[in-house]
């Protein structure tokens, strides 16, 4: 089985999927000739021609719009918008328009489109290519947010995602793009949508976390265990809709939960994780859920090492959470 | 400051880059029409274009008259602008689309949507396509070609514009109109629509009802540009203005548009000039912002009476058909009325469906709630 990074196990699943449905287009900044800034989709306009790999005019409202007509009309567009920093100008496509389209039509049309995003910080990109936008879009209804932390599971899920009727935010975390290669089929699977994984078992206290922090908080999990102490670790890997069972069973099981993510706390998604664990679990916790995420400030250059929850946060609220 | 004036390649209907310096028309103000311009439409259709006119009239002023009454929360009313609305739906072929704004119901009348779907519609009932998701007016309609009517202002331009790109990769003889109004050339839709349009030479019809007003602000406060549909010219796309209260001009022109996306000559901005005759909404007081003397004046220039003397100079249209037309308007929204005045509420259930193409887990949970809730014995 190849080894792969992130980029090219995206790529792979691209490719894979628009030579067996012919519905399927790349649109985007720089998609075509370039490759995309991050090179996901190089070489797929030589391979499937300009009309299939759209380099589009520099408008994320445009790119968005229209891959909603698109859809709207047969099609199974994968936008990229370059950086999540840059989804601003298309949020009201995505909030307003893609978003509410089954809805208001009584089901008459569907919106099948992926929105691929690369998103968070760890690369010196300061706060207009480092931000975290997840929890705006959970927080609307009828998109689905995705956030791979492996190459495994970056081309299943976006299989998935393209296979899926519904709109898909697919965040994709650069920090992870190039950092490491795992195994990943050369042919066709998919990681099923809305599921959970669990990737480190453990007994003493849950630890939630996606995309770049995954690696972090497995860090942070193995460094604890010199202290006795056992951390049970799950990727979400599909934000929303959320795999809430397992999150609630672990939780039961371990009476402990910390989340983590790269997004500033005051309404990040861990407030919605945690009020989730206390209306599903409350009578096992025994002790208070914790966030160890982004600081409500806005991403910073220089300190961003100290602005991502990196291992070195996480390990000390594991500490505290499973000697409360 | 320098205006374009026409050039020598404008076409015989006044296309060309940017706007045409004259306004396309056909009808005089008593109908007549001039022999220059008259694109000769076959008599019985004309008298459809009327029909459905004089139809959408009488069911706005019948549909102001329920909000009123409170029996139904709201309408959008398109008083006034019936000719730009219906003349450029008839120019339209069968396999064509349209993505509207919220004001051209008698659009998709005109494409077959059953009046019931729409009086449904006004009441919010279990029968409305929508299932009362949406407020009145909003309408959905997949079998007429005609999209979910949507609210943010220009939001539908960029999206006509991909399913017109989305038919012409998958080679479909298929051309895509959208309407706004001359308030949505400020938002961003328009600039990113009108720019891919002319970059990927969609095959879009542009159709900007230029009624005047966007609410309570003037056409002269929504842009410096003198004539609308020279902002064409910034995107390289051809652009005509036409009496939009003028049936038959507004038939050619977009006829004329129609041909040359369908042929590959890629996208036009028609600019159909007109008068929103009445309020917004059935929640705005117009008198507020405006002179009932530029009203009058508009009154003068009125699509309706203007088309029905046409037909009645050429001996098509009567007295007599004009009152089995209105009997027949009446009779049909009476029914249309009862029939969805009884019909009941959306289930409380349909409100957690289609949100998702399966209901996900955590909407279960919202719609047991919902559904045990103290409310949900009572429909109402």
């Amino acid at each position: 089985m190849p080894q792969m990074n992130m980029v090219s196990a995206i790529q792979d699943g691209l490719r894979l999927e628009m030579a067996q449905d012919e519905r399927v287009v790349v649109m985007g900044e720089d998609v075509g000739a370039l490759g995309g800034v991050f090179r996901v989709t190089a070489g797929l306009q030589k391979e499937f021609g300009q009309e299939r790999v759209i380099d589009t005019p520099l408008s994320e409202t445009g790119i968005v719009g229209t891959a909603i007509g698109m859809a709207l009309n047969g099609l199974r567009p994968v936008p990229e918008i370059q950086f999540g920093d840059f989804i601003y100008p298309a949020v009201d496509q995505l909030i307003s328009e893609a978003s509410k389209y089954r809805y208001r039509s009584g089901g008459e049309f569907a919106c099948p489109i992926v929105v691929r995003v690369p998103v968070g910080g760890g690369i010196r990109g300061g706060h207009y290519h480092s931000q975290s936008p997840e929890s705006m879009f959970i927080h609307t209804a009828g998109l689905k947010v995705v956030c791979p932390s492996n190459p495994f599971d970056a081309k299943g899920l976006l299989l998935a995602a393209i296979r899926d009727n519904d709109p898909v935010l697919f965040f994709e975390p650069k920090r992870v793009y190039r950092a490491l290669k795992t195994e990943v089929p050369e042919g066709d699977y998919e990681v099923e949508l809305s599921s959970c994984k669990i990737v480190r078992e453990g007994t003493d206290v849950t630890v939630l976390a996606w995309g770049a922090m995954l690696l972090e908080a497995l860090s942070a999990a193995e460094e604890v265990r010199s202290k006795d102490i056992s951390a049970e670790v799950i990727d979400l890997r599909t934000l929303w809709p959320l795999d809430v069972g397992v999150i609630a069973d672990s939780v039961r099981k371990t009476g402990r939960l910390v989340v983590v993510h790269e997004a500033p706390k005051t309404c990040g998604f861990g407030s919605e994780l945690i009020s989730l664990v206390c209306e599903k679990a409350f009578v096992h916790l025994e002790a208070p859920p914790r966030r160890v995420t982004g600081w409500d400030t806005p991403f910073p250059y220089t300190l961003e090492n100290e602005y991502l929850p990196l291992a070195h946060r996480i390990v000390p609220a594991l500490i505290e959470t499973a000697r409360f | 400051m320098i205006y374009l004036t026409p050039r020598p390649e404008h076409g015989p209907n006044g296309e060309g880059p940017g706007a045409a310096g004259h306004v396309m028309s056909v009808l005089d103000e008593s109908g007549r029409p001039d022999p220059k311009t008259d694109p000769q439409l076959d008599l019985a259709l004309v008298k459809r274009m009327y029909v459905a006119m004089a139809r959408a009239r009488s069911i706005d002023q019948r549909l102001t008259r329920l909000q009123r009454q409170g029996r139904i929360g709201f309408h959008v009313g398109a008083e006034g602008e019936e000719a730009a609305i219906v003349a450029s739906a008839a120019a339209m072929r069968p396999q064509d689309w349209l993505f509207p704004c919220y004001r051209e119901v008698a659009a998709a009348l005109w494409r077959g949507l059953p009046l019931q779907a729409y009086i449904d519609n006004m009441y919010g009932n279990a029968n409305d396509l929508p299932l009362g998701r949406q407020m009145p007016d909003h309408i959905t309609g997949r079998d007429v070609h005609f999209a979910s009517v949507t609210a943010p202002i220009g939001t539908q331009i960029t999206q006509a514009v991909g399913f017109s790109w989305a038919g012409k990769l998958r080679q479909l003889d298929q051309v895509t109109g959208v309407y706004f109004g001359d308030g949505a050339t400020s938002a961003n839709d328009f600039h990113a629509g009108m720019n891919f349009a002319g970059v990927y030479k969609t095959p879009t019809v542009f159709l900007l009802r230029n009624n005047g007003w966007a609410i309570s602000v003037p056409s002269s406060n929504q842009s410096a540009c003198e004539r609308y549909a020279d902002k064409a010219i910034g995107y390289g796309i051809p652009a005509v203005r036409c009496d939009g209260n003028d049936a038959l001009a507004v038939y050619k022109v977009v006829d004329s548009a129609v041909r040359r996306a369908a042929a590959g000559g890629g996208p036009t901005l028609v600019e159909l000039l007109t008068y929103r005759l009445g309020p917004h909404t059935t929640s705005d007081d117009p008198t507020v912002y405006r002179d009932k003397g530029a009203v009058t004046e508009a009154e003068m220039r009125d699509p309706i009476p203007r088309l029905r003397k046409y037909l009645a100079g050429k001996g098509a249209w009567s007295e007599a058909d004009q009152q089995r037309l209105d009997e027949e308007v009446a009779h049909d929204l009476q029914q249309a009325i009862t029939r969805a005045e009884e019909a009941p509420a959306p289930s409380i259930e349909s409100m957690f469906e289609d949100v998702y193409e399966r209901v996900p887990g955590h909407l279960h949970e919202q719609q047991a709630e919902c559904v045990a809730g103290p409310r949900a014995h009572k429909r109402h």
